[in-house]
């Protein structure tokens, strides 16, 4: 076979005129993209090893690199397409699974870009959020049936343990390990500050990071990392991890050259030792058992606090919702196929699992017919990309929103999508000290709450144009929304009428 | 197009009298008041609930049902027959009126639940009588029962309100409470059920304003049992008030506290005891919160409450003379019946003001 | 002129007021709605509860009712005066732009919301009562007073100077207005600030038969927007 089979997808684009030599390209590309050639006395490139993660751009000094798709192609078609032609020849030369890194990128429908939203005229008054009370307020947890009263009469308050969030987004699960330390770290000071929580993921909880312990849901998965009774008690919540929309029905596997150090001691493993998440939990092979870890967990923790149990969103997902509903959990966290992953098969990720927006809506109207909403949050996640999907998950039902992606763009992440290698030249999803340090949390999570409290602008910009000044009274509230070239089926499930009726 | 079958929102004018000694007076004043406010309707709907009318039949409901035709009379004669003993029933007399057209059958029905239909159904009474008045309302083409409630009764109509109270010769009757509401839709409708008061049993709401909540409202009692079939803001509303009532056992101050919750800013500042309260009735049943401008006057047995929404959207006025206490949309309406009043008044936003029957009242 | 509201209805007592060339008395009023639009010289004596925007756009005249007024009475006021021997509904002095109303009792929620000067005009309500929440909501210019006379109590609702970016709100009360948003700044009232009331306040304690010393008895709170912090939205490049 030829030497170069395959044609690299970008190539790096130097301006010979600019370039100075400085070797700061070659310096900032873990990659090794960038060379010396000292005989000739100025840089070159590798386009093969170049993943467009922009970091040789964005720091040359003199603006020399642009990297550009390229434009050589296979003879390609419509059905045989150059992605198509070039993962068979991958796979013909190594025999291995693709492996792929953030979420499905495929051309499947987005419901969330399909659905408009409602504004008042005339009937009702639109609010100015700027200057009159607009309240973003959520509280996450299960809710009684009945009113109970004491002897005296008056109401007990028994209000089971919820989660207190001042805006409907939480920062979904991305674990010590996947990502970096200073990732982690900004990740926690960013729901300190914004008053919402962020996640641990399944690789424990930092010593360092004990202290951001209201704004943290630390999560148990099927591999347990990290998991003990301080670490349990120190969350505000704690999730079972069941599934992931990126994987669903997928495990994990940290390889052991990433479990070092901290890791090794935070994951509670020995260094260099392979981290794998079965793909179920091995004590639940059926509903009944779900309940039985919820129930383990708030024993463990004396029922001080709510359980979050995470799937993926996929065929059966409302029935399956409705069985956990009835199992003691509090809080539903629902993962579209759409959410991110620091690794996953590609055949998985672009394969298998459904939309967010149609599984949310399935799910809340399942929970509502068998009148049990009331006893769980739902938490909607996969794909979130802008305070706008958020109004509009939360008029299908949702109580709140997971993100992730877009968390991890706004501490500078280029969505190159190579997590996989370990070599994330922007400090997020890599353990290498040198790259780590590249991510300043100090500015990491000021970037972030940014992203928030534009978010939440935004969010109560368009609950004021609805007449809307407190974010229950948007949720499920599905008049708010109309479809725009959606079909008969795809409105009936999304239980929304089609723009113009 | 039929009420129900879209959503047709709408502004209005509502009025409401009630004599706390249980004193019993003629519905004149109802009309007189409601008719100052012609302004706020458009003549797309009128009505009225009038409590303590019926007192010779005061331990049976009175049914008020709406007939297209005479098929649709046999049927539902034949499912009342099934489920009740009917203890009288007659025509409800009305006048003939040009400005009232398109008049359906309209007649009234005292009711007891067969002792053992009601056993069999394992339901307490009201939950059956309400049971009964769905299956009728989405069961029984061209039959429609609006009002279901003992010793009170809903008169209502497509026309401007002083019509509508003069069709139903509502003068001729007397109680200790009457609610009015002239309707001002931005759709017609064109038929009879759609127009205001909204009634479930003894409760009865008119109402003023358009909710922005209303789906996650609708979504949110259409869970506990409640078909909302009219898709208007008042029959939301109506079962909201029943649920949290009928259902969950809380008075009428903690009700206003759900539908009408202060904000989290202004709970924070009150006393302890008080705010725990508050969030645990707004946290539990948040959804049930109605945003957006509202004005209702709730009537029932023995008692009627006025709100407002908690930013106050809607006007809405109060005034007392002796033992009688009126509300009304806006002032006039009240003076144009009541000229000397001991004291006026407008309510806060989320504020209920409650009356009831004096003990030992009729 | 003498002139029963209730036997004319709104559109006729509407055009015979427009057509006056002198002072009108109407008795028997019950809601009839906008009494005055415009009025630009004439005195209207109004008994009895005049309906919602009376003296919208007034541009001169006075009104006097003796007995309550409804909502929106002054909308977008352009000149005149309105004394009201009773208490006033929501939304008092909507968008006012000059002259001058007078409340002897209560006024409901939003009084003088989105109040705003001119050039030479500069509105000014003052309330003898107390008043509902949203006082004064997005003031840009004006002054407005709430005396409350019965009341011990700070005497205005919740969300005082909500949006509030120009003009001033003086309360004459022993306690300063609580929540206030952080756009607004609150002092106790200078000599400079009681000499600005000073007119209004006479004619004012003139117009109902009060005493000034009884109104200057207790302090008064001076709600004025900060200018260090202004409302602003964070807007990005797009």
């Amino acid at each position: 076979m030829a030497a170069f089979d395959i044609y690299p997808e970008y190539e790096i684009v130097r301006n010979n005129e600019r370039c100075t030599n400085c070797r700061v390209c070659e310096k900032q590309c873990a990659n090794g993209a960038h060379i010396f050639l000292t005989d000739k006395n100025r840089m070159a490139a590798d386009d093969d090893k170049c993943v467009n993660c922009h970091r040789c751009v964005a720091m040359c000094p003199v603006r020399a690199l642009k990297i550009v798709k390229t434009n050589h192609t296979f003879r390609e078609n419509l059905y045989w397409t150059g992605k198509s032609i070039k993962e068979i020849k991958r796979q013909a030369e190594s025999g291995g699974v693709l492996l792929s890194s953030m979420g499905n990128p495929e051309t499947y429908p987005v419901y969330f870009d399909k659905i408009l939203l409602n504004a008042s005229q005339v009937t009702n008054p639109s609010i100015d959020p700027l200057r009159e009370p607009m309240e973003t307020r959520v509280y996450l947890g299960s809710k009684p049936d009945k009113v109970v009263r004491d002897e005296k009469g008056r109401i007990k308050i028994d209000l089971p343990l919820h989660i207190k969030l001042s805006m409907p987004v939480m920062l979904s699960a991305m674990s010590y390990g996947s990502i970096s330390y200073n990732a982690h770290e900004s990740l926690a000071r960013a729901a300190a500050e914004a008053g919402i929580m962020y996640n641990t993921g399944e690789g424990g909880l930092h010593e360092d990071l004990y202290r951001y312990g209201k704004n943290t849901i630390v999560q148990v998965a099927s591999g347990r990392f990290g998991v003990h009774s301080r670490y349990l008690s120190n969350g505000a919540a704690i999730e079972i991890k069941m599934g992931q929309g990126a994987k669903p029905g997928i495990g994990g596997h940290l390889p052991g050259s990433k479990i070092v150090g901290d890791i090794s001691k935070t994951r509670m493993i020995p260094e260099g030792s392979d981290a794998i998440s079965p793909a179920p939990h091995h004590d639940i092979y059926s509903i009944e058992d779900l309940s039985q870890l919820v129930y383990s967990l708030k024993e463990a923790t004396g029922y001080t606090k709510p359980i979050i149990v995470k799937i993926a969103a996929v065929h059966n997902v409302a029935a399956i919702a409705s069985g956990i509903a009835r199992s003691g959990a509090d809080i539903i966290a629902i993962d579209g196929f759409r959410g991110g992953t620091g690794a996953a098969p590609a055949r998985i990720r672009d394969h298998v699992g459904i939309p967010i927006e149609l599984a949310l809506a399935s799910v809340d109207k399942r929970l509502r017919d068998e009148g049990i909403r009331n006893r769980v949050s739902i938490v909607a996640g996969g794909g979130i990309r802008s305070s706008a999907d958020v109004v509009k998950a939360i008029a299908l039902g949702a109580d709140c929103v997971y993100i992730g992606t877009a968390a991890l763009i706004a501490l500078g992440c280029h969505m190159c999508r190579s997590c996989h290698t370990g070599k994330c030249n922007w400090g997020i999803a890599t353990q290498r000290e040198d790259l780590v340090k590249r991510l300043n949390p100090d500015w990491g999570y000021k970037r972030l709450v940014n992203l928030l409290n534009a978010w939440k602008h935004e969010i109560m910009e368009m609950m004021g144009g609805m007449g809307i000044n407190a974010i229950e009274s948007l949720r499920g509230n599905r008049l708010m929304l109309r479809g725009v070239g959606l079909n008969e089926k795809e409105l009936e499930i999304l239980g929304i009428k089609h723009a113009g009726e | 197009m039929r009420e129900g079958m879209f959503r047709n929102p709408s502004g209005c004018a509502i009025s409401g009298i009630f004599s706390k000694s249980g004193k019993r007076f003629s519905g004149r004043q109802i009309i007189e008041s409601i008719a100052v406010m012609h302004e706020r309707s458009n003549g797309l709907g009128g009505g009225f609930a009038a409590y303590g009318i019926y007192p010779e039949f005061k331990d049976h409901y009175a049914f008020h049902i709406f007939y297209d035709d005479i098929y649709a009379k046999r049927e539902c004669e034949e499912f009342l027959e099934d489920h009740f003993d009917i203890v009288s029933f007659s025509q409800i007399p009305t006048r003939k009126l040009p400005e009232i057209k398109d008049t359906p059958l309209i007649w009234r029905y005292f009711l007891a639940p067969l002792p053992a239909k009601l056993a069999d159904s394992q339901q307490d009474e009201g939950e059956y009588v309400i049971r009964c008045v769905f299956r009728i309302n989405t069961g029984i083409k061209g039959a429609y029962v609006f009002s279901s409630g003992k010793n009170m009764g809903v008169f209502k109509a497509v026309g401007f309100p002083e019509d509508v109270g003069r069709f139903y010769r509502l003068e001729e009757y007397e109680g200790y409470c009457f609610t009015a509401h002239g309707r001002y839709p931005t759709n017609t409708p064109g038929w009879w059920g759609g127009a205001h008061p909204f009634a479930l049993l003894d409760f009865s709401v008119v109402h003023n304003g358009e909710i922005s909540s209303y789906d996650a409202n609708r979504r949110t009692i259409e869970m506990y049992g409640y078909k909302c079939t009219l898709q208007t803001d008042t029959e939301v509303i109506t079962y909201i008030i029943d649920y949290l009532h009928r259902k969950q056992g809380l008075d009428l101050k903690e009700i206003c506290s759900v539908i009408a919750a202060p904000f989290w800013s202004v709970i924070a500042t009150r006393p302890q005891k008080e705010r725990e309260e508050l969030e645990y009735l707004r946290c539990v049943f948040d959804t049930l919160l109605i945003n957006g401008p509202f004005s209702i006057i709730v009537g029932f047995e023995g008692g009627m409450m006025a709100l407002n929404d908690r930013l106050k959207l809607r006007s809405m006025v109060v005034g007392e003379k002796d033992d009688m206490v009126y509300v009304a949309s806006e002032e006039a309406a009240i003076r144009v019946i009541q000229k000397d009043l001991d004291r006026v008044w407008s309510p806060k936003g989320g504020e209920g003001v409650i009356v009831t029957l004096e003990k030992g009242s009729a | 002129m003498n002139v029963s509201a209730r036997r004319l209805g709104s559109r006729i007592l509407n055009d015979e007021i427009r057509r006056a060339e002198e002072d009108i008395i109407i008795e028997d009023c019950f809601g009839e709605r906008y009494i005055g639009s415009c009025a630009s010289s004439i005195t209207i004596t109004i008994n009895g509860t005049p309906g919602n925007a009376m003296g919208a756009y007034l541009d001169g005249a006075t009104i006097i009712v003796n007995g309550n007024v409804q909502d929106a009475v002054g909308d977008t006021m352009n000149d005149g005066k309105i004394i009201i021997h009773g208490n006033a509904g929501d939304a008092l002095g909507y968008a006012m732009r000059g002259g001058k109303i007078y409340v002897k009792g209560d006024a409901g929620y939003r009084t003088g919301i989105h109040m705003k000067e001119y050039k030479d005009k500069r509105p000014v309500i003052v309330v003898g009562g107390s008043t509902g929440s949203f006082l004064g909501e997005y003031l840009a210019g004006g002054m407005i007073i709430v005396l409350g006379m019965e009341s011990e109590a700070c005497p205005v609702g919740d969300f005082t100077g909500t949006g509030m970016h120009g003009g001033l709100i003086f309360i004459r009360s022993s306690t300063p207005p609580a929540n206030l948003p952080k756009q607004v700044t609150v002092s106790l009232a200078d000599d400079l600030d009681m000499g600005s009331m000073n007119e209004y306040l006479m004619e004012y304690a003139d117009t109902f038969g009060l005493s000034i010393d009884e109104i200057l008895r207790k302090p008064f709170y001076r709600l004025a927007p900060n200018a260090k912090n202004p409302y602003k939205q964070l807007y990005t490049i797009y």
